[in-house]
């Protein structure tokens, strides 16, 4: 295909993805609209007001940039997943395969849609949240760098669980089982200063840490780990997922026999 | 290098599953350019595998194939723009309007979308679905269902169309509408290769074909070469009143199937005067008449037997 092909067929795959989440909005974005909501009035506003300062910043202050990046998380691994799966489930995924679309551009249309729910999903929860608190971005280049690595990153994870998923409980047990502990236990709602050595040293293992860490330094110039390091250790990690993507495309694994 | 007249050049292509079942044991098959060609076998015979490593939906294990002269092992993106596939499964999105799966598909071979929706509209208009394009995929028809799979492997005017049994489950007027379709479309130069279980369409519409069984081709030749080896046929003769209690007609067999239905098998040799003079002899009337199967079926029985 010439590189022209690529772009159209890269912008169909774009424009299809769009169209999925769009159609059924109901599902996609209106449920952590409200989600969000929720939390920003219970954690932030009803449990909040009684906790005091966390970090030098009122704590409605320190969970928005976390329950942010929450949102970013589930809805690009959750939109991934739910479409490649689908497309797999319902077999439309062969009007891919028997095109002359290259594996790079198939991944990488996938993963821009999801990255584009992720962000509109940002970008909503922003907006709301500035009902319940004051944010002036303190660094805008980390955090739009941040917040967009983390959607390409947690798109990437999406599509592995997509092609090994061989029913729709294997679509789920993955966010159940590891992605929601692992959110909060990455210091969405606290901050690691506040854990026991042990237990601060430990969640320095768990991902999520640097990607709450590193939005939270972006938005409120805090952070509880090298921001440098967060972005090196996502970049990283977005370059191995990716090209473990295309070696699951590219060998067929469970898309062909 | 592969002769341009050849549309699809299979060289020893086999292939075996992990399960450790052969279901390709290393056939050769041509079809030339402008071809109408009938790929038919029993199930599990190695078609779905043949179509499917086409497809790219199943890795071959050995063995090499060339569309239009380009091997797939070199330059299957290339290859790959030559075909148009209409699988027997659906496989499209069913919640996805019909025209969007058509414009979509055009946009997947990197036509513009402005082309993608002319030619989407023009094939949509030409197999009838025209008023249904802003249908959600799950709410047409079978035979519907079947003719948007075709409209949509035409979206990039491949010059080798495959199609997995197209009429599978359409009533019969819709399949010579379609059939009607085809013929067109293999006049105006795409190369069509099909898989049915209808024996009388692979007959109507083919001009060669290919029978495999059991991971093999059987047969490789022209559709009249095949029908010429056939030696006897069987005629249904229904007659006016009840038949004598005793008959004969001569050299010609033939067996009472009730009281007024007769089934005379005529060798190749002999022609069907025969059978009406030895009937007419014996006063006995017929009212019509008709072949106890599809000529091409009673030969692919005999060749799979």
């Amino acid at each position: 295909m010439s590189r022209y092909e690529m772009w159209v067929a890269f912008q169909t795959i774009l424009r299809k993805e769009v169209r999925r989440y769009m159609r059924i909005w109901p599902q996609t974005l209106l449920p952590p609209a409200i989600t969000m909501t929720l939390y920003f009035v219970i954690f932030g506003a009803l449990i909040g007001s009684r906790i005091g300062l966390m970090g030098g910043f009122s704590y409605m202050q320190f969970v928005v940039p976390g329950l942010i990046m929450m949102a970013v998380v589930t809805n690009s691994y959750s939109n991934i997943v739910s479409s490649f799966f689908g497309a797999k489930y319902n077999n439309s995924v062969q009007e891919l395969l028997v095109s002359p679309v290259p594996n790079w551009i198939i991944l990488a249309g996938f993963v821009t849609g999801s990255v584009s729910r992720g962000l509109l999903i940002a970008v909503i929860v922003t907006c709301l949240s500035l009902f319940f608190a004051d944010l002036n971005v303190q660094h805008v280049g980390a955090t739009m760098l941040v917040v967009l690595m983390t959607a390409v990153l947690f798109s990437l994870f999406g599509f592995i669980n997509a092609v090994f998923a061989r029913n729709f409980d294997d679509i789920s047990i993955v966010p159940t089982f590891i992605l929601t502990p692992l959110i909060y236990l990455g210091g969405v709602f606290y901050s690691l200063d506040l854990l026991p050595e042990f237990w601060a040293n430990l969640s320095r293992l768990n991902p999520l840490v640097y990607v709450v860490n590193g939005f939270r330094y972006g938005v409120l110039g805090v952070s509880d780990v090298n921001v440098e390091f967060s972005l090196g250790m996502i970049t990283i990690f977005t370059f191995i997922t990716f090209f473990y993507c295309l070696h699951l495309l590219d060998s067929g694994t469970r898309l062909r026999e | 290098m592969n002769s341009p007249k050849t549309a699809l050049e299979i060289k020893n292509l086999s292939k075996t599953y992990s399960n450790d079942v052969r279901a390709l044991k290393g056939i050769d098959l041509s079809v030339e350019r402008g071809d109408f060609f009938a790929l038919l076998g029993p199930n599990g015979a190695g078609k779905s595998t043949t179509i499917g490593i086409l497809f790219s939906l199943i890795n071959k294990s050995g063995g090499t194939i060339e569309v239009c002269g380009i091997d797939i092992d070199e330059n299957f993106s290339e290859a790959k723009r030559l075909i148009g596939i209409v699988p027997q499964e659906f496989n499209f999105n069913v919640f996805e309007k019909v025209r969007n799966i058509v414009v979509t598909q055009g946009g997947y071979y990197g036509l513009p979308r402005a082309i993608a929706e002319e030619r989407a509209d023009k094939y949509l208009k030409k197999l009838g679905l025209w008023d249904k394009r802003n249908d959600i995929g799950r709410e047409l028809s079978g035979g519907m269902k079947r003719r948007l799979m075709i409209a949509r492997a035409l979206v990039h005017e491949p010059e080798l169309l495959v199609l997995d049994e197209p009429t599978a489950g359409v009533d019969i007027e819709m399949r010579r509408e379609m059939w009607s379709f085809l013929r067109d479309l293999n006049e105006n130069d795409t190369t069509i290769i099909l898989t049915t279980h209808y024996l009388e369409e692979a007959e109507m519409l083919c001009r060669n074909i290919a029978i495999i069984d059991q991971g093999a081709i059987v047969h490789h030749s022209s559709m009249k070469d095949l029908l010429r080896q056939l030696h006897t046929e069987t005629f249904v003769l229904d007659a006016r009143a009840n038949l004598p209690e005793k008959m004969s007609l001569g050299a010609y067999g033939f067996q009472r199937v009730d009281d007024r239905t007769l089934e005379v098998e005529v060798d190749k040799e002999r022609n069907l005067n025969g059978v009406f003079e030895a009937l007419s002899e014996q006063g006995i009337e017929i009212s019509s008449m008709r072949n106890k199967t599809n000529r091409l079926e009673e030969m692919f029985v005999s060749l799979l037997s």
